[in-house]
């Protein structure tokens, strides 16, 4: 089917500036089909259902709204932790200010270094698991992102990982247009731990396609900040095999706006799939919107989606999250909660939680809810003498402690606790 | 031991007796299959094939309409062609040929519009009475259980019955015309109301609101319509009875309820066509306007034709449903059992746009064989301290597809509103889907907005206990159904509840073993 003019017009611009890399070697094809498929869908517009609450203009445009970066962090995010640092700036692998990739104990390559070679065990799947995540629905960034990624890591897991793994995102340039794709591979009963932080650039593209084969185990910690004027576009594509595990956990604070898509496929049976976020928006001008896609296609599967939003001042959230149940997926457990705590009378909330089922013995349920803080609760705690703006933030933490018991390690469970508590006592009135 | 065993049967028996013995027997009575798959042979009067401007012309002219009601039509017409079909909807079924389709039938006996009820067609009354309809005054509606002692007001229907195109007949309009309350067929009241249809019709369901209203509004051949004046609580059910006889005809009907300061009114649809193997196409409009402290109740038993076990045939029902809460404190109840139809695309909506004003949606969708719905509702919160509730039990079985499709919409103004939506969806066997899309946009924080929506399949616990007490598998899921609808039949009037109950029974039949 033609595209509209409109779209055709949109994706004729978003492509002028990019250019294919000169030696892709065997990223090649997946990059040419890629491409062809950035020219089949077009780019997203307004009028998309898949867009029906964001509008992704900022994402298409032929260049980033310029966002002013701030300096540095004192002390970074995951800093107290034992970790491999693999650090970009504006999307440039930086490698002075990071740690010998060995230091993992897992086989790290970078994608810029490693398609100049004749073969390499990513090939197969490179673009694979996100041509793949087309289906049902178009996510015409993400193959944008696969014809033109400049860089990124192809991680191999083949046991346990000595250290986590942290991709390090700083922001140094106002007008940077950063696109990274990574590839990890859980080979069977291996685990990884990969953290993520950092604003990243003024526009920020990024997938990252997971495999993990049977017993293998994913954890990821996300933490989206800090730079106001931020927008990011970013895409997980995870495939699970028999008994394996794939848990995420994404904490967003600040960021013009931010798009967190999450598509998993449950290939195989007795897998488990947890995908959370929490995510704190100050300001009329902060936009965050969480779309995940699971799909169980296997018997016995376990997926939850907990996702919060505190809102405050016209921040707007958005959730669309989606449970498929393939015919023959039986003994499916499904969860899906989305709320948010809207803590003044501008901000707001818009839901699509979808279930769409093809198996009778599944047990399927989502829930949604909005609302304000509620007055008792905080009469009560002001009652015994707690002072408002303190009541208020407590309040906020125990919304928010679902989504954040999510994460497995109670060492970052508490390193992202306190920096809520640091960004809501910046964030007072 | 023979005297325990005599214990154990009659305890069996006392069980399936007490608990549900409707269903029970129901299922026995009518073990054949769509029941009014049979058609009426009488002579018909058809608009010519297709669809044109000229088509438009002659339906207005023969429904004697004045001029301004005909540019209305033709402005929709107009507009109907720049618009394509939606295709949003998880349905799935071969174009519509919109040209191959009869837009006006009517009985031949129906040209000269009948003064009286005496005067209708003695096939059209007994085509009623054979559906069960009471177009004979004063008469009792069947199966409801201690009608005969009710006081004789109480039980009191006013029908209107729509037969293909046109209206042939409503019963009771004396009665109600005393109380002040207009209630007649849609084309009547454009010759006899024109100031009362110019200002409403069109004023909730605008022409161009999509597709299939569209269309409607361009060829609408007749409807109800219904006037409550201030104040009068309407001192009887009214109802429409919808039937589609003729072959490749559209039905399009249009109704519009119109509830004034303080009034109150009940109104019951029901609908049903003969078996057969081409689709046929039924787009109506239902536009109800709710002003000041008034209440509207709407029920609906949509039992439509839903094809054979292959699916083959049924009816494609496309409907705009839609209720103005335009006064304060003004309260609309759409409830619906949705058991006909090959595909149903149906969305009742309520617009709160008065402060303090109420919509509630109760809906069972159940979907066998090839059947497709795919209905729900919007709640468009505008008004301060608004309310909503909607509670949706989908039911799936066979090959069939369901999915409730919903937006609950909170304006920055509507302070202080309030909605809860459920939805459960109950699977019966694994060939079938159930599936949930809602909306939920929440634009202010003073309200409160609570979904919730579970998908299971029918519980076997359930069906062992059932089966141990004596009862067939059929028996049982009818039963454990008929649990799971249960809040929402409980919020049907009397009448309406126990044919829906027997419904849900007869339109799951062969969906287990």
């Amino acid at each position: 089917m033609a595209l509209p003019q409109a779209k055709l017009t949109a994706t004729e611009v978003r492509l002028a500036g990019l250019s294919l890399p000169s030696a892709p070697g065997w990223t090649r094809l997946a990059r040419e089909g890629a491409l062809a498929r950035v020219q089949a869908m077009g780019m997203p517009g307004r009028r998309d259902e898949y867009w029906r609450f964001t509008d992704p203009a900022d994402f298409v445009s032929a260049e980033p709204v310029p966002a002013t970066h701030h300096a540095r962090q004192k002390i970074p995010v995951f800093d107290g932790m034992d970790r491999v640092r693999l650090v970009f700036v504006d999307g440039v692998f930086d490698a002075a200010a990071s740690d010998d990739p060995a230091l993992a104990g897992i086989e790290i390559t970078r994608l810029a270094e490693a398609q100049g070679q004749d073969i390499h065990w990513a090939a197969d799947l490179y673009g694979t698991l996100e041509a793949r995540g087309q289906e049902p629905v178009d996510r015409p960034l993400a193959a944008l992102n696969t014809a033109f990624a400049t860089d990124g890591f192809l991680i191999r897991a083949t046991g346990r990982a000595e250290k986590p793994v942290n991709l390090i995102y700083r922001h140094e340039s106002d007008s940077s247009d950063a696109i990274l794709h990574h590839v990890i591979k859980i080979e069977p009963g291996a685990d990884l731990t990969v953290l993520e932080n950092g604003p990243a650039a003024a526009r920020f593209n990024k997938v990252m396609e997971v495999e993990i084969a049977d017993g293998g185990a994913f954890h990821h910690v996300r933490v989206q900040g800090r730079d106001h004027d931020r927008r990011a576009a970013t895409h997980i594509f995870a495939r699970l095999g028999r008994e394996a595990t794939f848990k995420s956990f994404t904490m967003t604070a600040n960021g013009a706006l931010t798009r967190n898509e999450c598509v998993i496929e449950l290939a195989g049976d007795d897998g488990v799939a947890h995908v959370a976020g929490a995510c704190v928006g100050d300001g009329a001008d902060f936009h965050h919107d969480d779309t995940v896609f699971v799909t169980h296609d296997a018997e016995r599967c376990e997926s939850r989606q907990v996702f919060k939003k505190v809102l405050k001042n016209g921040a707007t959230g958005v959730f669309q999250g989606k449970i498929l149940v393939q015919p023959g997926a039986q003994k499916t457990d499904g969860y899906q909660i989305s709320q948010s705590l809207l803590l003044d009378g501008d901000s707001q909330f818009l839901v699509k939680p979808e279930l769409e089922i093809y198996a009778d013995d599944v047990a399927c349920s989502h829930g949604s809810t909005s609302g304000a803080i509620d007055e008792t609760a905080l009469f009560y705690l002001r009652s015994r003498g707690v002072p408002r703006a303190e009541a208020v933030d407590m309040m906020v933490l125990s919304f928010i402690a679902e989504a954040v018991e999510e994460i497995e390690s109670e060492e970052i469970r508490g390193e992202i606790v306190e920096r809520l508590v640091q960004w809501l006592a910046r964030h007072r009135g | 031991m023979a005297a325990l065993d005599n214990a154990d049967r009659e305890g069996v028996t006392e069980i399936r007796e007490g608990v549900d013995r409707e269903t029970v027997e129901t299922v026995q009575s009518m073990a054949g299959k769509y029941k009014h798959g049979w058609e009426t042979d009488i002579e018909m009067e058809y608009a010519p094939m297709g669809l044109n401007e000229d088509i438009v012309r002659l339906i207005s002219a023969k429904n004697e309409e004045p001029e301004w009601m005909t540019e209305w039509r033709l402005a929709a017409f107009r507009r109907w062609q720049q618009l394509d079909e939606p295709k949003w909807a998880m349905v799935d079924y071969p174009e519509i040929d919109f040209q191959k389709q009869y837009y006006y039938a009517r009985p031949k006996s129906m040209a000269e519009k009948p003064k009286s009820l005496d005067e209708v067609d003695p096939k059209l009354l007994e085509t009623y009475k054979k559906l069960g309809i009471p177009l004979k005054e004063q008469m009792i509606l069947a199966g409801v259980e201690g009608a005969e002692d009710a006081p004789a007001e109480g039980r009191k229907v006013a029908v209107d019955a729509v037969f293909d195109s046109v209206s042939v007949g409503t019963t009771f309009q004396k009665e109600l015309e005393k109380a002040g309350v207009i209630f007649c067929s849609v084309s009547e009241a454009i010759r006899k109301h024109p100031d009362l249809v110019k200002k409403y019709l069109g004023s909730v369901v605008p022409q161009s609101d999509n597709f299939y209203a569209t269309l409607n509004s361009a060829v609408f051949s007749d409807g109800s319509f219904v006037y409550v004046p201030p104040g009068v609580r309407c001192p009887m059910e009214l109802s429409t009875y919808f039937r589609i006889n003729a072959e490749n005809t559209g039905q399009f009907e249009r109704t519009l309820i119109i509830a004034d300061k303080g009034a109150y009114v009940s109104y019951l649809e029901g609908c049903t066509a003969p078996q057969r193997d081409v689709a046929q196409l039924h787009a109506a409009v239902v536009e109800i306007v709710v002003l000041d402290d008034a209440e509207v109740k709407y029920s609906t038993v949509q039992n439509w034709y839903p094809g054979d076990e292959h699916g083959k045939g049924g009816i494609y029902n496309f409907v705009t449903k839609r209720a103005d809460c335009r006064g304060a404190r003004s309260k609309v109840m759409w409830t619906q059992v949705e058991t006909g139809s090959a595909v149903t695309w149906k969305y009742p909506s309520c617009i709160l746009r008065g402060d303090d004003s109420q919509g509630e949606f109760y809906s069972i969708a159940i979907t066998n064989n090839w059947q497709q719905a795919d209905t729900g509702t919007k709640m468009v919160h505008l008004g301060k301290n608004t309310r909503s509730r909607i509670v949706s039990k989908g039911i799936s079985a066979g090959h069939a597809q369901n999915t409730y499709r919903g937006l609950v919409s909170m304006h920055p103004k509507a302070k202080n509103s309030r909605n809860y939506t459920q939805c459960d969806s109950l699977l019966i066997g694994s060939t079938c889907g159930a599936h949930t899309v809602p909306y939920i946009e929440v634009r202010n924080n003073s309200s409160r907005v609570e979904h919730e929506a579970t998908t299971s399949k029918v519980d076997d616990d359930q069906l062992f206990y059932c089966r141990s007490r004596g009862m067939d598998e059929e028996e049982a899921v009818a039963l454990v159904v008929n649990g799971f609808c249960k809040e929402v039949l409980q919020a049907l009037p009397m009448e309406f509840a126990m044919e829906a109950q027997q419904l849900v029974a007869i339109s799951l039949e062969g969906s287990v073993g």
